[in-house]
């Protein structure tokens, strides 16, 4: 952690942003309560949740049995006695156990009752990515529960934002479905030390261009920076959008950009088939059919389950050398593609987030 | 009228008359639904309970405003046993803007949070854990007051239950857990689906305190109930119930469904014996006073209530388009 005499510029990395935006919350509401399977244990889901049960006691914060869709009934149950509850998952796999509750119940509470009650509970997910991590420890589901009404759905990429998100979806009346990358954990930005908190619906701009607007999410927004850093030594000015809410999405920011750009890619770490990334385009072409010079571009991961072994999940995984080569497609501008690709080369390995990273995963 | 009888006290006419006021009541109220259902008005699927009465009223006797209750696809007794406003719950069936959800649940989501009816839903096992977690909340808060959920013996096989009950017995939650074992779940009898062995064994070796009785026996139903719901209230300990009772008509629908088979042949006259509302009229009567102007008086109350009801439903308005999309989010 850096601190200087502008307190605005402290720097934190996402997972330490993630836990003082529980601690914070937590503070300030001593109805809040916190689960999740490991969340007290020594390894604090990836330190997240460091220090919290000794901090609030064992009746604010707790392990939990492994009954993933129980334990979501419980804690909706808490809810709508006026208990607040975070609930985390290590993984966003293990929450399709909780699906029933999720989509059953949390979601449609507040609607099929008229109104009269709600469930304000916040469920956290981990989204992996790389070391082996295979077909059930990695996936990317936001379109699952994006397509339920009644859910808000979340994927903060600065750490910034994922303090502030977590605060504001602590504060929320709704279910919000907390989607965090967890590559993303050790990225580190300008993080106010105050209690603030970030919109839940609302995309912002991460990084201005002319020439092509990339709407992206969670760690695809990093990746389609990096990108687009590369492709402005060759000429072309990308804007990236960051996504920041999935549902409800930010159309208003999306066209704003379109219009300027007339160019539209959507970079989703999910698979293409009914994604995030179908929706984007869909909803820009229903407002205005005649906006863009070229068919808009999904840059997504390919329709199948992600293998283990590295020598294929390396292939499998979008980052940001292929996105610009993709992009540079889109343009017609192979010829760059080399050039792009020398900029974009790093020794990094593919299957871990940085040289530095020593997990947990 | 209900909810006030704490400590029973069996032999007290008046409370007699009251309890059996809510079986027949509960009764009554379902009989008119089958009755009009073919009108074409309560255009929703209705699970009736005919024949179950008795569990509700007798646990209900026990809780009062401030206990919760929730409860599944076949929730009109457990709901009018609570304290469940009538007008609103014959609105909802109709779909009017007067039901207790506005028209959006229909007899399947049936709630009334004024008196601790905290909701029900049909898919069974859903609201399991939302009682456990209910009780769990109320613990933390200091509350003093208990979560009931009832189900059934389908509910059983669930695994969501399982896990519900291993939470309760280990955070020692102050929650009833209540199985309606009417032997069937829809067409398919409890032996084609479980093992040979005693569901209540099953809840026991959770660690829970398990009980039962005979579940068309209303009086049974409270003796054995009292101290186990006050056990749950101040020393934390979940309480697990099991009562055998039959569903008279079809799984959802108003018709008697004897003809399908399914049952073996004079299982259900032999129910329709145990009936509970004449089971406990008998129990009053065998007191040997002439009690007929009140059983009369009782009735017609009653018959008023319902037909006070339904016209309300039917007079009430059906609820405005512009209400659709709201209530998406809090």
């Amino acid at each position: 952690m850096h601190k200087s005499n502008d307190k605005n510029i402290r720097k934190l990395t996402f997972s330490k942003a993630v836990r003082e935006g529980i601690d914070q919350a937590m503070m300030k509401d001593s109805d809040l309560i916190v689960i999740g399977e490991g969340v007290p244990d020594p390894k604090s889901i990836f330190l997240t949740t460091e220090g919290l049960q000794e901090k609030y006691g064992d009746d604010r914060v707790f392990d939990m049995p492994l009954s993933e869709n129980g334990m979501t009934g419980v804690c909706i149950g808490a809810a709508l006695n006026g208990t607040k509850v975070l609930m985390i998952h290590q993984r966003i796999d293990f929450a399709m156990l909780a699906m029933d509750q999720i989509v059953n119940n949390a979601a449609k509470w507040h609607y099929m009752f008229n109104g009269q009650s709600s469930v304000p509970i916040v469920i956290r997910v981990i989204v992996g990515r790389g070391w082996g991590q295979g077909p059930q420890h990695s996936q990317n589901l936001q379109a699952l529960f994006a397509h339920i009404p009644g859910l808000k759905v979340v994927t903060p990429t600065t750490a910034k934002d994922a303090k502030g998100m977590m605060i504001a979806a602590l504060k929320d009346k709704n279910p919000v479905i907390f989607i965090e990358h967890r590559w993303l954990h050790h990225i580190e930005d300008a993080v106010p030390e105050r209690m603030y908190s970030s919109s839940l619906n609302k995309a912002q701009v991460l990084r201005k261009g002319s020439d092509i607007t990339i709407v992206a999410n969670s760690l695809m927004t990093i990746e389609s920076i990096k990108a687009a850093d590369a492709l402005l030594e060759v000429g072309v000015s990308i804007e990236v959008i960051d996504l920041r809410s999935i549902k409800p999405i930010d159309l208003d920011t999306i066209l704003k950009s379109v219009f300027k750009t007339k160019n539209l890619i959507v970079v989703d770490s999910a698979w293409k088939t009914g994604g995030v990334s179908a929706e984007i385009i869909t909803l820009v072409l229903e407002s205005n059919f005649d906006l863009l010079k070229r068919a808009p571009l999904r840059i997504t991961s390919p329709d199948h389950a992600v293998p283990t072994s590295h020598y294929l999940a390396n292939e499998y995984y979008q980052d940001a050398k292929q996105i610009a080569q993709q992009i540079l497609k889109f343009l017609g501008r192979e010829d760059s593609i080399d050039t792009v690709d020398g900029i974009l080369h790093t020794n990094n390995p593919a299957d871990a987030p940085s040289k530095n990273f020593h997990g947990p995963f | 009228m209900n909810n006030q009888y704490r400590n029973p006290s069996l032999e007290a006419e008046i409370e007699l008359f009251s309890i059996y006021t809510q079986l027949l009541r509960i009764r009554m109220i379902e009989e008119a639904i089958a009755e009009r259902y073919s009108e074409w008005q309560m255009r929703c699927p209705v699970h009736l309970s005919i024949g179950q009465e008795a569990i509700p009223v007798g646990i209900s006797t026990h809780l009062t405003k401030k206990d919760h209750v929730y409860s599944n696809h076949r929730s009109h007794g457990h709901y009018f046993a609570k304290g469940g406003s009538l007008k609103k719950m014959i609105a909802e069936l109709y779909g009017k803007e007067t039901g207790c959800c506005g028209g959006r649940g229909g007899s399947m989501h049936l709630i009334d949070l004024d008196i601790g009816f905290m909701g029900s839903t049909p898919i069974v096992g859903g609201t399991v854990p939302l009682a456990v977690g209910d009780a769990w909340s109320a613990k933390l808060k200091g509350e003093k007051r208990v979560s009931v959920i009832y189900f059934g013996d389908g509910c059983f096989e669930e695994g969501v239950l399982h896990e519900s009950m291993n939470f309760a017995i280990l955070h020692k939650l102050p929650v009833i857990f209540i199985c309606e074992n009417n032997g069937y779940s829809v067409y398919t009898k409890l032996n084609d689906r479980q093992p040979s062995r005693k569901i209540i064994n099953i809840a026991k070796a959770h660690g829970m305190q398990v009980h039962t009785a005979d579940g068309n026996d209303v009086l049974d139903i409270m003796k054995i109930s009292y101290n186990a719901i006050e056990q749950a209230r101040n020393d934390n300990k979940p309480q697990f119930f099991e009562f055998k009772t039959y569903r008279w008509l079809e799984h959802c629908g108003p018709d008697d469904d004897d003809h399908l088979k399914y049952r073996p042949q004079g299982e259900l006259s032999i129910w329709k014996e145990k009936c509970p509302v004449e089971k406990l009229k008998n129990h009053i009567m065998s007191k040997n006073i002439n009690y007929a102007t009140q059983f009369t008086l009782i009735e017609k109350a009653i018959e008023s209530e319902i037909s006070d009801a339904f016209k309300f439903a039917i007079n009430s308005n059906p609820p405005s388009i512009d209400l659709l999309n709201k209530h998406i989010y809090a």
